[in-house]
């Protein structure tokens, strides 16, 4: 058995911190408890936190400092004293779940033998959790799909799936920023942008943050300004 | 002064590239900046510019600028492509200045598969958290340079005593291996497959952009039913995929991935890489953190040494040859 965490040296210029291989809460709290501690005390020549479910890959400057200095530096925040979480923001996203935008709904409902109608309410009766960002710009992962709506992703990825569509696989989610392709089951279209025009403030989600969907018209979505 | 740069033909992937944006990979989003970064950097401080001010990179499929306003003077570097001013032919390293109908082309010459061409002045371009660097698949920052755009040099300068071709930054052998350091998932492959990574020859397929290149080679067999999370990514990274295919991610890599990766190269050696073409041929040598931090520091150093030669002007370097002539014509004397 693997003790954790681990340590590895990766190419010249970074390390992943291992806690666990799974995709589970306490495992993810130790990944945002290291990425909490690190934004507080950068070790040395540290260039950037990377956090995604159990692990969390660390780059710096090899021009500044090494892997067994940066190790050690990890394990002296990892055995420092804890910092209080900031309190996670919550964000409520309307969702049109028109089937038209949720092309994969009626298909969902199938597969998990639902109505339509049980496929959003367990959607929105859900809360998720912003557990990393990844893939493409702005793909938040949020986890907390409820286990009646779980399905393996598709055989093959579709093409051109625009922005602001709601797709979830497994126990995620994904509010997609970028017209991309994606394998992923496409339950409707969000209105609100996670990848904004706004400088001070470009991605919407901090990881960390909770999410709640609610159910929007067709007419609130056109007018929240339809992609 | 200003000038502008009709693009009379510009083939694709051919982009605005500058530092990129570090540090938000956390949002998904990579780097991006040059794939061969290096060679921004020397076209660049050929003119005298910082190091990565935002330049052009052209791909293989070439690049054709015509001036209609103004004039400016530009730096090639990056690869072995054939370099043709108005009627004349350049050296594939090169300062020139271009000046009101005259047509700059640039196209795939003997080797190399990304040239990078920088101005004498600030090259207009879209913004996007911070850097003109264009992310390839949103289009997302400067962008994709299409034929029919102008392209806009403010504060154009022509700088004279920085013409004349540039003796290129050395070209590593075409078989040197390329450098890595195993893992972070190296225990997902037997002996075999690791041996067979280090021990064999691979081909840098058509499957090859800006988010990374596939290869064709030994397969790689993963050796555990796969059902990794996702976890980040670092460019450079050697991912393997289901099929024991192996695939180099590049500039606009994805920022995190559920394959494993057997290796990642180390930096120095991703800009000697991606300068390969599809169905060249590359050997991959583990070396140990350690000595991959030293790599680092030489190739660092390296390139220092050679960006401060050529940042001095020309004309003081012949002034400072002519002096230690003279000096040395009085020493031999002796």
């Amino acid at each position: 058995m693997t003790a954790y965490p681990t340590f590895r040296p990766v190419a010249d210029r970074a390390v992943l911190v291992e806690f666990g291989t799974e995709i589970a809460a306490e495992i993810h709290g130790q990944v945002l408890r290291l990425d909490r501690l690190l934004t507080q005390s950068p070790p040395l020549g540290m260039a950037e936190a990377v956090p995604a479910y159990a692990n969390l890959l660390v780059t710096f400057d090899p021009l500044v400092t090494d892997h067994t200095t940066m190790i050690a530096a990890l394990h002296d925040r990892l055995d420092g004293p804890d910092l209080p979480a900031n309190p996670p923001r919550h964000h409520d996203l309307g969702v049109c779940y028109d089937p038209d935008l949720g092309s994969d709904l009626v298909t969902v409902a199938e597969q998990t033998g639902l109505s339509v109608d049980a496929v959003v309410n367990a959607h929105i009766a859900a809360e998720y959790s912003v557990y990393l960002y990844g893939f493409a710009p702005g793909y938040a992962y949020l986890a907390g799909t409820p286990p009646s709506l779980q399905l393996p992703r598709k055989p093959a990825a579709i093409r051109d799936i625009p922005a602001g569509r709601v797709i979830i696989a497994g126990p995620q989610c994904i509010v997609t920023t970028l017209k991309m392709p994606t394998g992923w089951w496409i339950l409707g279209a969000c209105p609100t942008r996670i990848l904004r025009d706004d400088p001070a403030r470009p991605f919407l989600f901090d990881v960390g943050d909770t999410v709640r969907f609610h159910r929007i018209s067709r007419a609130a979505y056109d007018a929240d300004g339809a992609r | 002064m200003r000038c502008d740069l009709k693009v009379s033909f510009a083939g694709p992937m051919v982009s605005l590239q500058d530092a990129g944006r570090p540090g938000l990979m956390r949002f998904g989003v990579p780097q991006s900046g040059p794939m061969d970064r290096r060679s921004l950097a020397i076209a660049n401080t050929a003119l005298g510019n910082l190091p990565q001010a935002t330049g052009i990179e052209i791909s293989l499929g070439g690049l054709q600028l015509e001036c209609v306003a103004g004039a400016v003077s530009f730096a090639v570097a990056g690869g072995g492509f054939q370099v043709r001013l108005a009627d004349r032919s350049l050296g594939p390293w090169t300062v020139a200045t271009i000046t009101e109908g005259q047509r700059l082309t640039i196209r795939p010459g003997k080797w190399g598969s990304w040239a990078m061409l920088a101005f004498a002045g600030d090259l207009q371009g879209q913004s996007w958290l911070g850097s003109r660097a264009t992310h390839s698949q949103s289009g997302l920052g400067g962008g994709l340079l299409q034929t029919g755009a102008v392209v806009t040099i403010a504060n154009g300068d022509t700088r004279a005593a920085r013409e004349g071709d540039l003796t290129p930054f050395d070209r590593p052998a075409p078989k040197a291996a390329l450098r890595v350091v195993m893992g972070p998932q190296d225990r997902f492959f037997d002996a075999a497959p690791q041996d067979s990574f280090l021990g064999s020859p691979f081909t840098l397929t058509e499957a090859y952009d800006r988010m990374g290149v596939r290869l064709s080679g030994a397969k790689l067999p993963v050796n555990a039913a796969l059902d990794m999370a996702s976890e980040p990514i670092l460019r450079g990274s050697v991912q393997v995929a289901g099929d024991g295919v192996a695939t180099v991610l590049l500039a606009d890599h994805q920022t995190t991935g559920g394959y494993p990766k057997i290796a990642t190269l180390i930096a120095p050696d991703l800009d000697t890489l991606v300068q390969r073409r599809s169905g060249d041929t590359v050997t991959f040598v583990a070396i140990s953190p350690e000595q991959a931090i030293r790599a680092a520091r030489l190739a660092h150093d390296h390139l220092t040494a050679y960006l401060d030669d050529l940042a001095k002007p020309r004309a003081s370097l012949a002034e400072r040859l002519m002096q230690s002539n003279l000096i040395s014509g009085v020493t031999s004397g002796e």
